[in-house]
């Protein structure tokens, strides 16, 4: 197998690990969020305001790992240096 | 498959180039501007006034609120920077609605530029509320031992900031660009509607995190006077 090759099957097996494992993590995270947002929703329906917006601004922070991981993702399926550079020695040879 | 606006270049000469994500800045700028200041031309105070203007009102309303809530008192101060921020980049996803519009928050260079004027604000608004000293004592805010990280969080928190917003925007456009090569019809409709959604969502999100992000910076002072001050009965 040549570099090209390594390169390409490397970068695309990464690719959809990265968002396949990456993507657990914050989904569960955030069901146990938004399960305790709900649980004290109902034990204080005052306080409704603070609560959905804690709860937003905790998802935002909890959703950004995940947000990382398909940007690597995209990264390497539509960015990759390392595939940009063997495209390049492959054009000059 | 094209990434971002940055990739839709309309004028060139030279290394000057008018992109895609320049092009619909300017035009969101425009939009906001020019409507704001044609609603506020004649504003009234009695019940007799231009449902623009209440609409107006409902917004600014809305944000002075929400910032009141976050901690930040006298929220007229903070409200220039903070509600700029949301109408920005509520206004860039709303507009997805119109064809031919791409989103410029959906480029890198957008979202780091608006996160590199969080990251200056933060330290404005501490400096102009506690002084340069008071500000600068919020960094060895526990014990001395933690300045190091809280610079480092200091600087991860821009970075969060300006990849969150890149990463929504732009997977919205590129799963709509996406579906609509596969099933033209319906599907992408709930996308673009879910796309509309989480744009909402964000543009709250980034400007509630750039106030706790000040709040933070800026009732430091306050509060370790409160805390040094004995506790009367």
């Amino acid at each position: 197998m040549d570099n090209m090759t390594i390169i390409a099957i490397a970068s695309i097996v990464t690719a959809g690990l990265t968002i396949a494992v990456g993507s657990i993590g914050p989904a569960l995270g955030e069901g146990r969020a938004v399960a305790t947002a709900l649980s004290s929703l109902a034990q204080q329906p005052d306080a409704a305001a603070t609560i959905t917006r804690t709860l937003f601004v905790g998802l935002a922070m909890i959703e950004s790992i995940a947000i990382y991981c398909f940007v690597v993702s995209m990264i390497l399926i539509f960015a990759n240096p390392f595939w940009n550079h063997v495209i390049a020695q492959g054009a000059a040879k | 498959m094209r990434l971002s606006p940055d990739q839709m270049i309309f004028w060139q000469r030279g290394f000057l180039k008018l992109n895609g994500t320049i092009l619909f800045t300017w035009v969101l700028m425009l939009v906001l501007a020019a409507g704001s200041r044609l609603v506020t031309r004649r504003l009234s105070t009695d019940f007799q006034r231009s449902r623009w203007q209440n609409l107006l009102e409902i917004v600014v309303i809305g944000i002075q609120k929400q910032i009141a809530d976050v901690g930040l008192r006298r929220p007229a101060r903070y409200i220039g920077f903070l509600g700029t921020l949301f109408l920005f980049v509520a206004l860039a996803s709303l507009c997805t609605v119109v064809p031919g519009y791409e989103p410029p928050t959906g480029s890198l260079s957008t979202t780091v530029a608006l996160a590199l004027c969080v990251l200056a604000a933060v330290p404005f608004f501490g400096i102009a509320e506690d002084g340069l000293r008071g500000y600068l004592e919020c960094y060895v805010e526990p014990t001395v031992v933690m300045l190091p990280f809280n610079i480092i969080s200091e600087l991860s928190r821009t970075l969060a900031l300006a990849v969150r917003l890149f990463g929504n925007m732009m997977s919205g456009t590129m799963i709509l660009a996406i579906l609509l090569t596969i099933t033209p019809f319906i599907f992408p409709i709930a996308m673009s509607m879910l796309g509309l959604l989480t744009g909402m969502v964000q543009a709250y999100i980034f400007s509630i995190l750039a106030a706790v992000y000040i709040a933070a910076a800026t009732g430091g002072r306050r509060a370790r006077l409160e805390a040094k001050r004995p506790a009367n009965a």
